[in-house]
């Protein structure tokens, strides 16, 4: 089945079969890899992307579900050179260890601040509860988003 | 983990997917949000060779204010239950329970009626339903029906909803000034319940309670509803809570482990609604 999708600003249409898993799309057909598979059982989050401006598990969508969708990857969220501010303030905050969620935190934390600007910390790790760090790094990355929502700069 | 391949069939209406599956039978399967149908699929342990789209019927996804209870479309996505003002003005348990369902982005996807449909026992959702009494409104090729919650549930991941059935709103009765708990017990963060209570006090002391994961199905909590109108204190009530229910046992919990849980967290779910 054709399905015409804009990922990250660019329109992109494709034959898929309706089977097609959306972050297999992602990765395997328009060749963005920043979003991880992690889990395959739509608990770890690490394939977060955005669709339509909401966080949303890519491995539990199939690409046909998304036709005619505005879509948001890892690669899409800096300003050219220019880290978004939530990327900057993982930076800033040392909030990765291998690394391997942090695409999947960032896009979900964007979407949480997005509909919560000023979170408590409880709040934070509740919004962020659909995202696992195997490194149990939680804490620079509860720190990170608590650091963007206060304006970033340090 | 792949599905196996299925026939994608994107429906332009409610009718157009009750035809089709009036046509495939127990062959189809409809997709909304697919974050109940599509875990499962992976798995292969739903095979669908048929998939019918109902995601994008928008005319199906909203709240009203229906008078004497609240009209919710069955494709309205957690994440609107979860923030709407109405609900939680006139159903404010069911905003309470919609919030702790999965995680923010399961509730961005997931629909009400996908999660009631689904039929799964350890689901918070439907013991929101059963608290508040709720109607479930079900279109099928003969028109409309209307199946009282009590009667949805009729065994594990089944319902009443026929083949060519498929659930269109959720009404709950209005519950203005009510009180209420939701106690949901598990071990890490966005799981399923090990066990869940719902519990609303209406503002005339009529009680709701309903179980979640305490038996094959959704249940209620029928002799701790009846304790508490017979005169019983909240504690002596929750005593009852496991009464004629029958949980399964599973590596998180016993039978006997599950009927302690169900008895502590409704106390406690009874206590945050004031009793």
């Amino acid at each position: 089945m054709e399905i015409s999708v804009t990922i990250n600003g660019t329109a992109h249409t494709h034959d898929v079969e309706p089977r097609t898993l959306l972050v297999h799309y992602i990765r395997d057909v328009v060749g963005l890899t920043g979003t991880n598979i992690g889990c395959d059982t739509s608990s770890c989050g690490a394939c977060t992307i955005h669709v339509n401006g909401e966080s949303v598990k890519s491995c539990t969508m199939f690409a046909v579900q998304a036709d005619g969708e505005d879509l948001l990857t890892i690669e899409g969220l800096a300003d050219g050179d220019t880290l978004h501010p939530m990327q900057e303030s993982f930076r800033q905050c040392h909030a990765l260890q291998c690394g391997y969620c942090t695409p999947g935190m960032v896009m979900a934390a964007v979407s949480f601040l997005d509909e919560n600007p000023n979170p408590s910390e409880r709040e934070v790790r509740l919004g962020l509860e659909g995202n696992l760090c195997r490194c149990t790094g939680y804490h620079n990355i509860v720190k990170a988003v608590l650091h963007c929502a206060a304006g970033g700069e340090q | 983990m792949i599905p196996a391949a299925f026939d994608y069939v994107r429906a332009g209406s409610a009718e157009e997917a009750v035809a089709t599956l009036a046509t495939h039978g127990d062959e189809a399967k409809l997709l909304a949000g697919g974050h109940s149908l599509i875990p499962l699929m992976r798995f292969r342990l739903a095979r669908p060779a048929v998939l019918v789209d109902i995601g994008r019927l928008d005319d199906l996804s909203y709240i009203r204010d229906g008078g004497d209870h609240v009209a919710i479309g069955t494709l309205t996505r957690h994440r609107d239950v979860e923030t709407s003002d109405l609900v939680a003005a006139r159903a404010g348990l069911l905003g309470e329970v919609t919030s702790h369902v999965g995680d923010p982005q399961v509730r961005h996807r997931g629909t009400l009626g996908g999660a009631v449909a689904h039929g799964d026992p350890a689901s918070d959702i439907p013991s929101a339903l059963i608290a508040l009494g709720a109607t479930l409104v079900a279109a099928g090729p003969q028109g409309s029906r209307e199946i009282s919650v009590d009667d949805f549930f009729s065994g594990f991941l089944e319902t009443a909803l026929a083949d060519d059935e498929m659930l269109t709103e959720v009404r709950i009765p209005a519950a203005d000034g009510a009180r209420w708990g939701f106690e949901k017990f598990n071990r890490r963060a966005q799981d399923w319940a090990i066990v869940g209570v719902s519990a609303v006090v209406r503002a005339g002391g009529e009680v709701g309670v309903g179980l979640v994961n305490m038996d094959s199905t959704p249940v209620r909590a029928a002799a701790v509803e009846s304790a508490l109108a017979g005169g019983a204190s909240g504690a002596e009530a929750a005593e009852l809570a496991a009464e004629g229910c029958e949980p399964t046992e599973d590596l998180n919990a016993s039978v006997e482990y599950r009927r302690h849980l169900a008895r502590v967290l409704t106390r406690r779910a009874l206590e945050a609604a004031g009793l």
